[in-house]
C-alpha cells in the first residue's frame, strides 16, 4: 500500500503548494490592485487616520480637522466660514467623498502626492506623524467677505480677478452651504446633505463656475470688441448707421430698447453708455455668426475653464441671423458663467491680454517648504491694447454718466457694463442682473469683477444690473483697493 | 514497511523517544503564542494586556498536560504533531482575542445579537475540553486496531450525525448545526473521523476483492457490486445530506476522502478516474439547481462584481485584507480584517493572518499545516497494519483537504464553501474534533515507531553468530 500512500503525499504537496503559490499571488503581484481598489475601505481609513493639511487664504487656514471618535475614520475636516469659501474649497465628507480645491488637491492634502516624496521618507526617520500639505489661494479674504455679503439673502455669484495675473480674488455664490455639517460620517451627517440635495435654492450648486446665464447687456462689451477687432467701426465716438427701429434680420419683428433712449445712429460709446439693443443686436448681425463665434471664443467662450476647478463651457451658439443678432446683445441661447464674464472684463482692463483664471497661489509641504508657485499664464487675446482701451473709455463712460454711477469710487478710475438679461419665456420669469467692471489705479488694473443676482426679493420692476449687481461689484472693488 | 530495518537476530533496538526534542518544541510553540499576545496588547493599547499571564498559564498548563499524556500514554509517537497543533491553537487564540477588540465587531454584534460577548476566552475553554479529549483519546484507545472492531458502529454514528442538523433550525444558509440550550455542535467535524474509522474498516476487509474480483470494462476495472455497494451506497447519502444542508465543503471532504482511501486500499489508478468523472458530474449536477452553489460560484469568479457585493462582499473584502497585508504585514492587531464582519474569527481567521503576518506569515501558517500532513502521511507510512495505514492516511488526507477547500475559498482560489481552519478558527466543534484527529494519528504513530518486543531467544542465534567471520 505504500506506493500510493506516496502518490497522495505528493497530492497533498501539490495542494499545499496551489494555496502558497495563490497567496504569493495576491500579497505580492495583486497586492498594489486590491489596495487601490474603490472598495477597499482601508484606503479612507488611512485617509482619515492622520490631519489633512489645510486651504489658506491671506496666510491664515480656511480649513482644519479635528479628531473624532464612533468611527473608525479619526479626523474630520471643518471649515471656518464655511458658506462663504465652500464655492472655493468644496468638501471633504468622510462619508461623500470630496469635491473641488478638496478633491482635486487631495493628494497634498493628505500628503500623499509624489511631489512629498522626499518629505515622506524623511519625517518617516524624523519620526514626525504624517500630516499633509497645505494648498495657498489666491483668494482675498476682504474681498470675498464684501462677496458674500454684498449677495446677501439674493441668489447669484460674485467673481473677481487680477487681470494683470488671472488670479481669482473673490468667488461667491449664494445662497451657500456649510461643508462642515456633513463632513463626518454619522446618520445626522447623511441628514444634512440629504436636505441640502432637497433643497430648491440649491445651496450646493457653485453658480460662480457652474451656472450658465443670459449675460444680457454685459455682452455688448464682447460685441463691440468684436466689432473693433474687425474694422466694423474705428472710431467709438463716430456714430454708427443704425436705424431705429431696427428689424432682425429674416424677421418682421424690432429689436427694441429699454425705454425711448438716444439710440440712432448713435456711437458706440453712447450706444453703450445706453446699453443700445439696437445697435449691438445690428453689429452681431453685420459681422455675422461666425466673427461672434470667433471673437467671444478668444474671450474662453465654448470652452471648459479649469481654475483649477473646472468651471461650465460658456456658449455662445452657432445659430440663424437673427438668434444671432439677439445672442449679441446677450440674449437668445448666449450663456455664461459669471467667472466668463469676470474674465471679459479683466482681458479689457489688462489692455487686451487675457491672463488663465487660476485660484491656486501655491502648495507647501507639511514643514511649509514651498513645494510648488504658480506662473501667470496669457490664455488669449482677444482684441489689441489700442481697441482695448477704446472699450475702456466707453466702460468708464458707463459708470461716469451712464447706466453704471452705482460703481463710481472717490479717485479711482471705474469701468462697468450693467446687463439685465431676461428670464423664461417672454421675459416671463424674474430677470438677471448683472454688472461687469474692473478699477484702475495708476499701476494698471488691480481687479475685475462680474456679479450676478438671479433672484432677490426686489420689485420686477427695480431688477437692474444698475441697482442690484453694481453696488455687490463696488464693495469687492472697494475691499481690493482698500488692501493695496 | 517498517522503519526498523535492523534484523530481530540483534535483538531489539531502543528506538530513540524523542519525547524530550516534543517538550523543547513545545516550549517554542507556547512561547510564541505569547509573544503574539503580548504583540497584540502592545498594538492596540500600547500596553501589555492583562489577561497575559492568565492566558499563558493556561496555554502552558494545556501543553502541559498534553506533553504528559503523549509521555505517558504514547512514549513513541512522532514528536513533531503535538507541538504544530498546539502552536496552531495558540496563534488561533491571539488572533480571535485580538478580533474581540474590534469596535466594528462589538458594534456588529451589539446591533445584531442585542450584547456582545468575547470569544477569545470560549475559545480557551474549548481548548481545554479539546485537550481533555486529547488525553481521553489517549487513554482509552490503547491500540487504533480496536477501532476496527467498530467499523459499522462508526457508520452508523457518522449518519447520524449527518442527519440530525436536518431537524435543526438553518443557521446562516446552512443546516449544519445542532444546537442544546447554549450550545451548538457543527457534527459535520466528528464525522469526518468517523467515517474514516468506517472506511478504513470497510476496505481493509474488502480492499482484495474491490482490487482483484472485477470486470474489465472499457480499459477500467470495474469491482463487482456487492464489494462496491455498501461503501458506495454510505458515500453517496452522506453527499445527498450535505447537499441537502448545503454544507459544500463539507461533502466535498468526504467526497476526496472516499476517492483517496479507495485508490489506496486497492492501488488501482483507474479509481481516480473514475472518482474525478463522478466528482465532475456531480458538480455540474449540483450547481446547475443549487442556487447557493450558483451564488458560491458567481463569487469566486468576480468577487467585485456588483450583484456579488450586494450579497455579500465577504469575499472581496477578504481579498483585499490579503492585498493590504503585503509582504510582511501590517503587524498584529494593525491590520483592518474586521472588515469581513461576519465570521472573521471563524471561516475568514486567515484572512487574519494574511493582513497582520503578511505574506511571510501566510507561509508559516501554511508550511506548518504541510507539516502536519506530512506528519501523518508518514505515520501511515510506517503503520504495520493495513487498518492502521487507512486511517491515517484517511485522517491526514481529510485534513488536508480541509485546509485546501478553506484557505483556497477565502483566497479566492476555488468557490467558498463554509468550514473552518483547524485549530485557527473560533469554533468548538472544530477545536473538539481536531484535538481528537490529532489523538488518533499520535496513538497511530506510537504503535507504528513502538520498537518490536524482544525476540523470544532463538536456539539458531548462537550458530550463526559462531559461522561469522
Amino acid at each position: 500500500m505504500n506506493k500510493p500512500l506516496r502518490r497522495i503525499a505528493i497530492f497533498c504537496g501539490i495542494l499545499i503548494l496551489a494555496l502558497l503559490v495563490r497567496t504569493n499571488y495576491l500579497q505580492y503581484v495583486r497586492a498594489d490592485e486590491l489596495n487601490s481598489r474603490d472598495e477597499n475601505r482601508r484606503v479612507r481609513i488611512e485617509r482619515y487616520a492622520h490631519e489633512r493639511g489645510d486651504i489658506i487664504v491671506d496666510g491664515k487656514a480656511i480649513t482644519g480637522s479635528v479628531e473624532t471618535d464612533g468611527s473608525d475614520f479619526k479626523y474630520k475636516r471643518v471649515w471656518k466660514d464655511g458658506p462663504m469659501w465652500a464655492p472655493v474649497t468644496g468638501y471633504s465628507s468622510q462619508a461623500f467623498d470630496s469635491t473641488q480645491l478638496e478633491n482635486l488637491e487631495d493628494g497634498i492634502l493628505t500628503g500623499n502626492d509624489d511631489q512629498l516624496f522626499f518629505n515622506r521618507t524623511l519625517s518617516m526617520f524624523t519620526g514626525d506623524e504624517k500630516k499633509g500639505g497645505n494648498v495657498v489661494t489666491t483668494l482675498n479674504s476682504a474681498a470675498q467677505k464684501a462677496a458674500f455679503k454684498g449677495l446677501g439673502n439674493q441668489k447669484g455669484a460674485a467673481v473677481a480677478l487680477d487681470p494683470q495675473t488671472g488670479a481669482i480674488l473673490a468667488l461667491a455664490s449664494t445662497p451657500s452651504y456649510d461643508p462642515s455639517v456633513f463632513a463626518g460620517n454619522s446618520e445626522k451627517d447623511a441628514a444634512a446633505r440629504a436636505k441640502l440635495l432637497a433643497d430648491k435654492d440649491q445651496p450646493m450648486l457653485n453658480r460662480a463656475l457652474r451656472e450658465t446665464y443670459p449675460p444680457g447687456s454685459t455682452f455688448k462689451i464682447v460685441t463691440a470688441a468684436a466689432a473693433l477687432e474687425n474694422g466694423l467701426y474705428d472710431d467709438i465716438d463716430d456714430p454708427t448707421r443704425s436705424p431705429l427701429p431696427w428689424i432682425l434680420p429674416q424677421t418682421s419683428r424690432p429689436l427694441n430698447n429699454e425705454g425711448n433712449i438716444p439710440c440712432k445712429n448713435a456711437s458706440l460709446r453712447e450706444a453703450l453708455r445706453w446699453s443700445c439693443n439696437s445697435v449691438f443686436g445690428k453689429i452681431s448681425a453685420d459681422l455675422g455668426n461666425k466673427k461672434m463665434i470667433e471673437e467671444a471664443n478668444k474671450f474662453g467662450f465654448n470652452n471648459e475653464i479649469f481654475t483649477p476647478v473646472r468651471a461650465d463651457k460658456s456658449v455662445f451658439p452657432e445659430d440663424n441671423p437673427s438668434q444671432n443678432a439677439m445672442a449679441g446683445i446677450g440674449q437668445a441661447s448666449n450663456r455664461a458663467t459669471p467667472l466668463q464674464m469676470a474674465m471679459v472684463a479683466s482681458a479689457i482692463a489688462n489692455d487686451g491680454k487675457l491672463m488663465q483664471p487660476y485660484m491656486v497661489a501655491a502648495r507647501e509641504a507639511p514643514n511649509t517648504d514651498t513645494i510648488y508657485t504658480a506662473e501667470p499664464k496669457e490664455m488669449s487675446r482677444p482684441l489689441s491694447a489700442e481697441n482695448a482701451q477704446k472699450i475702456q473709455q466707453m466702460m468708464e463712460t458707463v459708470v461716469e454718466k451712464g447706466t453704471g454711477t452705482a460703481a463710481q469710487i472717490d479717485g479711482v478710475t471705474v469701468g462697468g457694463k450693467t446687463g439685465t438679461a431676461e428670464n423664461g419665456l417672454n421675459n416671463s420669469k424674474k430677470p438677471y442682473a448683472w454688472f461687469i467692471s474692473y478699477a484702475k489705479t495708476d499701476k494698471g488694473s488691480p481687479v475685475a469683477v462680474a456679479v450676478v443676482v438671479a433672484d432677490s426679493s426686489a420689485n420686477r420692476e427695480n431688477i437692474s444690473g444698475g441697482s442690484l449687481a453694481a453696488p455687490v461689484a463696488t464693495a469687492i472693488m472697494k475691499a481690493i483697493l482698500d488692501g493695496k | 514497511m517498517s522503519v526498523v530495518t535492523n534484523t530481530t537476530t540483534i535483538g531489539a533496538i531502543d528506538a530513540p523517544s524523542r519525547r524530550n526534542t516534543e517538550l523543547m518544541m513545545m516550549v517554542f510553540a507556547i512561547a510564541i503564542s505569547v509573544f503574539a499576545y503580548a504583540n497584540v496588547g502592545l498594538a492596540i493599547d500600547g500596553k501589555l494586556p492583562s489577561g497575559m499571564l492568565g492566558y499563558g498559564a493556561g496555554l502552558v498548563l494545556l501543553g502541559g498536560v498534553a506533553h504528559l499524556a503523549v509521555r505517558k500514554f504514547a512514549p513513541y509517537a512522532d514528536p513533531l504533531l503535538l507541538p504544530l497543533a498546539t502552536l496552531l491553537n495558540g496563534l488561533g487564540l491571539v488572533l480571535i482575542w485580538r478580533l474581540d477588540q474590534s469596535q466594528r465587531l462589538i458594534q456588529r454584534a451589539e446591533i445584531y445579537y442585542g450584547g456582545y460577548s468575547p470569544d477569545a476566552p470560549k475559545q480557551l475553554l474549548y481548548s481545554a475540553i479539546g485537550v481533555a479529549f486529547f488525553v481521553a483519546v489517549l487513554m482509552i484507545l490503547k491500540d487504533h486496531r480496536v477501532l476496527q472492531r467498530y467499523t459499522y458502529i462508526s457508520m452508523v454514528v457518522a449518519l447520524v450525525l449527518l442527519i440530525l442538523p436536518i431537524f435543526f433550525p438553518e443557521v446562516n444558509g446552512a443546516k449544519i448545526w445542532i444546537s442544546l440550550g447554549p450550545f451548538s455542535i457543527q457534527p459535520g467535524e466528528f464525522a469526518k473521523i468517523f467515517i474514516a474509522i468506517f472506511f478504513s474498516g470497510y476496505l481493509m476487509v474488502k480492499r482484495d476483492a474491490l482490487a482483484l474480483a472485477s470486470r474489465r470494462f472499457m480499459g477500467m476495472y470495474l469491482p463487482r457490486g456487492r464489494d462496491l455497494g455498501p461503501i458506495l451506497m454510505i458515500w453517496v447519502l452522506s453527499i445527498l445530506i450535505l447537499i441537502f444542508e448545503t454544507d459544500l465543503g463539507t461533502s466535498l471532504l468526504f467526497f476526496g476522502l472516499f476517492i483517496v482511501m479507495l485508490y489506496v486500499a486497492t492501488e488501482r489508478t483507474s479509481w481516480i478516474v473514475f472518482g474525478l468523472l463522478m466528482s465532475a458530474a456531480g458538480a455540474v449536477g449540483v450547481a446547475s439547481f443549487e442556487p447557493h452553489v450558483q451564488q458560491r460560484v458567481n463569487a469566486w469568479m468576480d468577487p467585485f462584481a456588483k450583484a456579488t457585493m450586494d450579497h455579500s462582499d465577504q469575499i472581496a473584502q477578504s481579498l483585499m485584507s490579503f492585498g493590504s497585508g503585503g509582504t510582511l504585514g501590517t503587524g498584529l492587531g494593525q491590520g483592518h480584517s474586521d472588515l469581513i464582519l461576519f465570521a472573521a474569527n471563524a471561516d475568514f481567521i486567515l484572512s487574519t493572518v494574511g493582513e497582520e503576518l503578511g505574506l511571510a506569515g501566510m507561509m508559516a501558517v501554511l508550511l506548518v499545516y504541510g507539516l502536519i500532513i506530512e506528519r501523518g502521511i508518514r505515520t501511515a507510512l510506517a503503520a504495520r497494519d493495513p487498518f492502521g495505514k487507512l486511517l491515517a492516511i484517511g485522517l491526514s488526507a481529510a485534513f488536508a483537504i480541509q485546509i485546501f477547500v478553506v484557505a483556497g475559498g477565502v483566497m479566492g482560489l476555488i468557490p467558498l464553501s463554509g468550514m473552518t481552519m483547524p485549530f485557527l478558527a473560533y469554533g468548538g466543534s472544530s477545536v473538539l474534533a481536531n484535538w481528537a484527529l490529532i489523538a488518533v494519528l499520535i496513538r497511530i504513530s506510537d504503535t507504528a515507531r513502538r520498537p518490536a518486543p524482544a525476540p523470544a531467544p532463538s536456539p539458531d542465534a548462537e550458530m550463526t553468530q559462531v559461522v561469522r567471520p
